[in-house]
């Protein structure tokens, strides 16, 4: 404390520090809850279990999915929405963020009506190409990107608006087309935020729940991802569902904690801040 | 072979109309205070910025025309531009820098390494191929830019402030290093300035954007010469009147008088040096000064054995005398002054 009052740096107010503490402990603390009550003794055998397994594989491969997709289709909506001076922008970019604020049970509700074998577009897709979304696989997956793309969104539109567009300038009067810019300026320009956006829509399409509960459904081996096994788990066989979230939390964790430098480094990295 | 451009454009509050030529082989200097539009006339020849009227051709080729809605994109304009703070490519290497504009062009990887490495030889700079541009001083990194416009072989060099970016201890080695480099770009070049030293040292021809307007172009000599702005003549440190010349009297439009040597009649510009000033307390009897204006001191510099003194009246002027003079009238800010000329030190040119 001595040293740092020397070096000039303010000390930390007491109070901003006190707060500080107890934010950290009221998200230290649910997680000290779950380890204090795991069954360590069996949780490899629960681990093991097939149903375990199988759900894990199905979270990963419908988040990866989800993630692929809203990096396809996120970049470029945040690209016209950082970039295209068009009327109604702003209401644009609210209805495709709201699914980050609505409920998401609401959110598979609305899913169903739009691509249910009934929905505005889901009787055609059923009609004309024979292709179901409800209680499959590719359901899981449309449910995790309507939640997840949102993310990545607002993070990259936010880079894209910080960026130095002088720098797109320099490529343009060097000759790249604008797509040729976009690809070997623009992106490697907004690689941290592009990185911190699709770890944010990745871990959301993880933990999703409620849309992929509603719209999906909860069948074992084709919809039945990690977090609605603990669901179900908890009815059942609440020690299960305690080993299951810890390996949801442990992922995410160990994400987070291997890019914590990308994500708060120092430099041009500020952009990721806003 | 020329660059030739009429840069009609409004921005905000500028109202740029700008007429430029450029010969091949020439460097123009376009030389103007910060906000005088030099910038927007960069970017509107460059094409990253369209115009409004006018039109901006190179070699004969029309590049921007609204008249006839012709626009050419920056992408395909054989122009290269050199950028303030060079503005380079942060993520690439030094040489993938200079080799981007290649690689744009669908020239094949190796091809364009290859051209881009010649290219850092020339700048003195291939063994820094590897580095980030971070890596690079300020110096080195105005000749990357370089580079890396020049390697995609374009008929004109636009440069933006080349020189802003780096700090007075290296700024005239490094623009010395650049007029050098210059010199070996055979094709139309255009410089972006707001300091007259660049102008003096890189370029062949200066035209003076004050306001959105082209006030004066020629030689740097020229120009200096026979300012026709103040911005040139505060360059130059002269006192630039502008009036009407009637029978041997220069009128301001504040309704001062200069007596003059000898002038036709008609809208003139008055140059009066400051050295040239004398500056007494007392209204100066029987001198052979045929000009005596009053004023108040505004302020004082002193610079070396002498001092420059801003006098405030009816005809705004600066006045340079020695610090011996200074003491022995006790002049002050706030003091009122008799300024002395004569006619014959006086020099004027019809505006």
């Amino acid at each position: 404390m001595i040293d740092e009052r020397r070096g000039g740096r303010p000390p930390v107010p007491v109070p901003v520090f006190v707060l500080a503490a107890v934010a950290t402990a009221f998200f230290a603390l649910p997680l000290a809850g779950l380890l204090w009550r795991a069954p360590w003794s069996k949780a490899w055998q629960y681990l093991t279990a097939d149903d375990a397994l199988t759900a894990l594989r199905l979270s990963l491969v419908c988040s990866l999915w989800a993630t692929a997709i809203s990096f396809v289709l996120g970049v470029p909506l945040a690209w016209v929405l950082a970039r295209v001076d068009f009327p109604g922008r702003g209401v644009v970019r609210a209805l495709c963020t709201l699914s980050m604020v609505i409920p998401p049970v609401v959110g598979g509700v609305a899913l169903f009506f739009a691509l249910g074998r009934r929905g505005i577009v889901g009787q055609y897709l059923d009609q004309w190409f024979g292709i179901r979304l409800p209680f499959t696989t590719a359901g899981v997956v449309v449910a995790q990107t309507f939640v997840a793309m949102p993310f990545l969104i607002i993070t990259v539109e936010a880079a894209l608006r910080q960026m130095d567009r002088r720098v797109e300038d320099a490529a343009r009067t060097l000759g790249a087309s604008s797509w040729y810019t976009f690809r070997r300026v623009t992106l490697p320009a907004i690689r941290p935020a592009l990185i911190a956006g699709g770890v944010l829509a990745w871990a959301r399409a993880l933990g999703e729940f409620g849309a992929t509960i509603t719209f999906a459904g909860n069948f074992p081996g084709t919809t039945q991802t990690l977090p609605l096994a603990v669901y179900l788990g908890l009815e059942t066989n609440p020690e299960e569902a305690i080993v299951l979230s810890l390996v949801l939390i442990a992922i995410s964790f160990a994400v987070l904690v291997g890019l914590r430098d990308r994500w708060f480094g120092t430099g041009n990295r500020a952009e990721l801040l806003a | 072979m020329s660059l030739e451009a009429s840069i009609g454009v409004q921005v905000g509050t500028l109202d740029l109309r700008a007429e430029l030529t450029v010969a091949d082989g020439e460097l123009l200097a376009l030389l103007g205070p910060n906000g005088a539009g030099k910038s927007t006339a960069l970017r509107a020849l460059a094409g990253l910025r369209p115009i409004h009227q006018g039109h901006i051709r190179v070699d004969g080729a029309v590049l921007d025309d609204p008249t006839t809605n012709t626009f050419v994109p920056p992408e395909q304009r054989p122009i290269g531009v050199v950028f303030q703070d060079y503005l380079l490519f942060e993520h690439m290497t030094v040489l993938e820098n200079v080799a981007f504009g290649l690689r744009a062009r669908t020239t094949p990887k190796a091809d364009a390494r290859r051209c881009a490495h010649e290219w850092l030889e020339r700048v003195g700079l291939a063994s820094m191929a590897q580095d980030r541009p971070r890596a690079l001083s300020g110096g080195q990194a105005q000749r990357v830019a370089l580079a890396r416009a020049l390697a995609t072989d374009p008929r004109v060099l636009l440069l933006d402030e080349p020189l802003a970016a780096l700090d007075a201890g290296t700024r005239a080695a490094v623009r010395r290093d650049l007029r050098q480099h210059l010199a070996s770009f055979a094709g139309m070049r255009l410089l972006v300035t707001h300091d007259p030293v660049d102008a003096y040292a890189l370029a062949d021809r200066v035209a003076v954007l004050e306001g959105g307007r082209i006030v004066q172009s020629g030689t740097l000599a020229e120009v200096t010469a026979h300012p026709r702005s103040r911005y040139v003549a505060d360059l130059v440190g002269v006192n630039l009147v502008s009036g009407s010349v009637e029978g041997g009297v220069l009128h301001t439009e504040r309704g001062a008088a200069v007596v003059i040597a000898d002038a036709p009649n008609g809208p003139a510009f008055a140059v009066i040096r400051p050295h040239s000033l004398t500056l007494t307390r007392e209204t100066p009897a029987g001198a052979s000064s045929r000009n005596v204006w009053e004023g108040i001191i505004t302020d004082i510099d002193r610079l070396g054995e002498r001092a420059r003194v801003g006098i405030e009246g009816l005809l705004p002027l600066t006045a340079e005398i020695t610090l011996a003079a200074l003491d022995a009238l006790a002049l002050r800010p706030g003091d009122e002054v008799h300024v002395a000329a004569k006619a014959t030190d006086i020099e004027v040119y019809p505006a």
